[in-house]
């Protein structure tokens, strides 16, 4: 693997949630919304990041592109801390990383033309480009992703929910970056346009050797697009691997009963399947269980999971799991 | 006799923009006890079918054609007539369980009035039978959760809170739009099983309206799939998963990344969902079928049957739906 674009080191987000009712002086209520997270991600690859609502991978993924500050630990970009960058310095690395967002019209400022959104980030990162130059580049990066350059001067709630997203991904890839943060970016879609979007995101990836940071909750659109995938569970990542051997081989219990939880469109496959229901959902973020997060619906949880947050175990160079007890559940997955 | 007879219904609604025809003459009849998965993406007029069956349009809403329940005509009577059918006869779960609950009340008063008003129960009858359904739809500590508001439960909490109100007068037919869209996929996966259950143990009849094929291979007995306000085929729902006989349906199909099969390349199907003010002709799918020929802007292809049970709406032969 080549040196990584991007290299996150015990990365926590914590926000301050002021108590209702409480006095002006009492101190707020800490929800710590990820919690020592490390990733790497190498520069052309797609890292998927699956976990569902409440699981820290939208705000592990802002806190990336710098919207939300992180409390502890390092995004390294090229080995550059960005967590302490200036706010000049934090500028100019925004051109090198943009994002794309779940609702596709609600990401798009209703009162500016398609050109004018799409234009934006090159007038921000690149304000010597003369009039002409952005014209010209704005109507190929239209053309790239799929939309008429004649529709340059029309407004987002002419297009549809698949255009839309176009639009905001000719807006990302204007200032030419290297990574792509895209949240949720299928989600809303119908399911014929889905596939479209998901196409095109790995066509770009291709021509422009982009890196990607692809978080969705759907593990069956994750799988298909991503190298790696990494799998968050209320703050804590507690699987990585190639998405392959994530798929085929998961090793921490959670991940497990995400995989058998996805219900697969076939009929007589999908009754055969062996499906433990995971009993109960998502414990609070803002009281979280001591020692490992996952153990009040754990199926493996032993006496001493409530102790102290499981060690991240290396199982080969690619693959990481943060559960002590990972062998014993040794009976085969069925996808 | 069917439970539930639609022939040849049409929905359509007058807007500043133009007339939208949300419905196009759909005609399909359930069982009692069967399941029936409707599938289709937005603007396939999914949701107003349903809407039509239970009374609930918006004012500017027209249904013509009928619905049949039980042999009786229901489409479009008088309100008083059909709050003596909705909950009693017809119940309907809804995709966001949050804004279906009354944020005000405790969740035993929304229960135990739809036994008080339907069945004429008392107050502590009422609340007992309210108590013994949510532990059907396992809650634990049913007696305790009556007290609580519907803030205090997580949203798979509040969808079986649902489940169990629309079950409290023992429904013939349970109709389910989006269910669990907007809950987590370990939580679906509960409440999906929570439903096969239900309708296992009372009997009910399901209608589960959906944009996701992948629940309803698990889950229904029959599918109907939608575009554009009309049925592009029907059939068992094991039948049509294994051999499409509508390329609608082969393109969803072919669409959704599979986590059990890995994919190169997504396949997709060109163009956007139809536009509602301004449909074809002929057959809605048409602008962007890869089979279109001849008469398909212009005719709309009727709704024939072939094999066992199966119903398609195509010009193309079977043969050329790969």
């Amino acid at each position: 693997m080549s040196a990584p674009l991007l290299d996150i080191r015990d990365l926590s987000v914590t926000f301050s949630i002021t108590r209702q009712g409480g006095w002006p002086w009492s101190a707020p209520h800490r929800l710590q919304a990820v919690r020592g997270a490390s990733l790497t991600l190498a520069p052309g690859q797609t890292l998927g990041l699956v976990g569902e609502s409440g699981s820290g991978k939208s705000t592990l993924a802002r806190a990336i592109v710098g919207t939300v500050p992180a409390s502890e630990g390092q995004v390294l970009w090229r080995g550059k801390d960005i967590v302490s960058m200036t706010a000049e310095q934090h500028r100019n690395h925004g051109r090198h990383v943009q994002m794309v967002f779940q609702d596709p019209l609600d990401a798009l400022n209703p009162r500016m033309t398609v050109g004018q959104i799409v234009a934006e980030p090159l007038r921000t990162h690149f304000p010597n480009l003369s009039k002409a130059e952005i014209h010209r580049k704005v109507g190929a990066m239209m053309e790239r992703v799929g939309l008429l350059p004649a529709l340059i001067n029309r407004y987002p709630h002419e297009f549809s929910g698949g255009q839309c997203q176009r639009i905001g991904i000719a807006r990302a890839l204007i200032t030419d970056p290297e990574l792509v943060v895209c949240d949720e970016p299928v989600s809303a879609l119908d399911v014929s346009v889905q596939a479209q979007v998901v196409n095109l995101l790995q066509e770009l990836q291709r021509e422009m050797g982009l890196a990607l940071l692809f978080i969705a909750h759907d593990l069956s659109v994750v799988r298909h697009i991503s190298h790696r995938i990494a799998v968050m569970y209320l703050g804590r990542i507690v699987e990585v691997a190639e998405a392959e051997e994530l798929i085929e081989n998961p090793r921490h219990p959670y991940t497990k009963a995400l995989i058998a939880s996805v219900p697969i469109p076939a009929p007589k496959a999908e009754r055969a399947r062996h499906r433990p229901v995971l009993q109960g959902e998502l414990p609070s973020p803002m009281s979280p269980p001591s020692g490992c997060v996952f153990r009040t619906r754990c199926p493996i949880a032993q006496p001493n999971c409530a102790d102290a947050p499981p060690a991240v175990q290396k199982l080969d160079d690619t693959h990481w799991v943060a559960c002590p007890y990972h062998a014993n559940t040794d009976k085969p997955v069925q996808i | 006799m069917s439970l539930l007879e639609i022939t040849d219904l049409t929905v359509s609604f007058d807007t500043p923009d133009g007339t939208v025809k949300a419905v196009n003459g759909m005609t399909l009849s359930l069982e009692a006890g069967e399941s029936l998965a409707i599938v289709g993406e937005s603007g396939s007029g999914k949701t107003q079918l349903a809407f039509a069956t239970l009374g609930l349009l918006a004012k500017n809403g027209r249904a013509a054609g009928s619905i049949r329940f039980d042999g009786q005509e229901i489409l479009n009577l008088p309100e008083a007539q059909l709050n003596a059918i909705r909950a009693d006869q017809i119940a309907m779960i809804f995709q966001d369980p949050m804004t279906s609950l009354n944020p005000y009340l405790r969740v035993g008063e929304q229960m135990a009035e739809v036994l008080m008003l339907h069945k004429g129960a008392s107050r502590r009858d009422a609340m007992t039978e309210s108590a013994q359904m949510l532990d059907a739809v396992r809650i634990p500590d049913a007696r305790a959760r009556l007290r609580m508001y519907p803030h205090e439960f997580s949203g798979g909490m509040r969808q079986r809170i649902m489940i169990a109100m629309a079950l409290l007068c023992r429904p013939r037919l349970l109709i389910a739009d989006e269910p669990t869209t907007a809950l987590d996929v370990t939580v679906q996966n509960q409440i999906m099983d929570l439903m096969g259950d239900i309708q296992r143990d009372f009997g009910t009849a399901l209608i589960l309206i959906t944009h996701d094929l992948a629940i309803v291979a698990g889950s229904c007995q029959r599918t109907l799939v939608m575009y554009g306000g009309r049925v592009m085929e029907m059939g068992a729902t094991d039948d049509l998963f294994e051999a499409p006989s509508h390329p609608y349906t082969r393109g969803l199909l072919n669409a959704v990344p599979r986590l059990d099969v890995p994919q190169e390349m997504l396949q997709t199907i060109p163009g956007d969902p139809p536009d509602l003010t301004a449909l074809p002709a002929g057959c809605p799918f048409s602008p962007r079928c890869p089979i279109r020929h001849g008469p398909c802007a212009d005719i709309m292809p009727s709704l024939d049957g072939f094999a066992a049970r199966r119903l398609r709406a195509c010009h193309a032969d079977r043969e050329a739906v790969t």
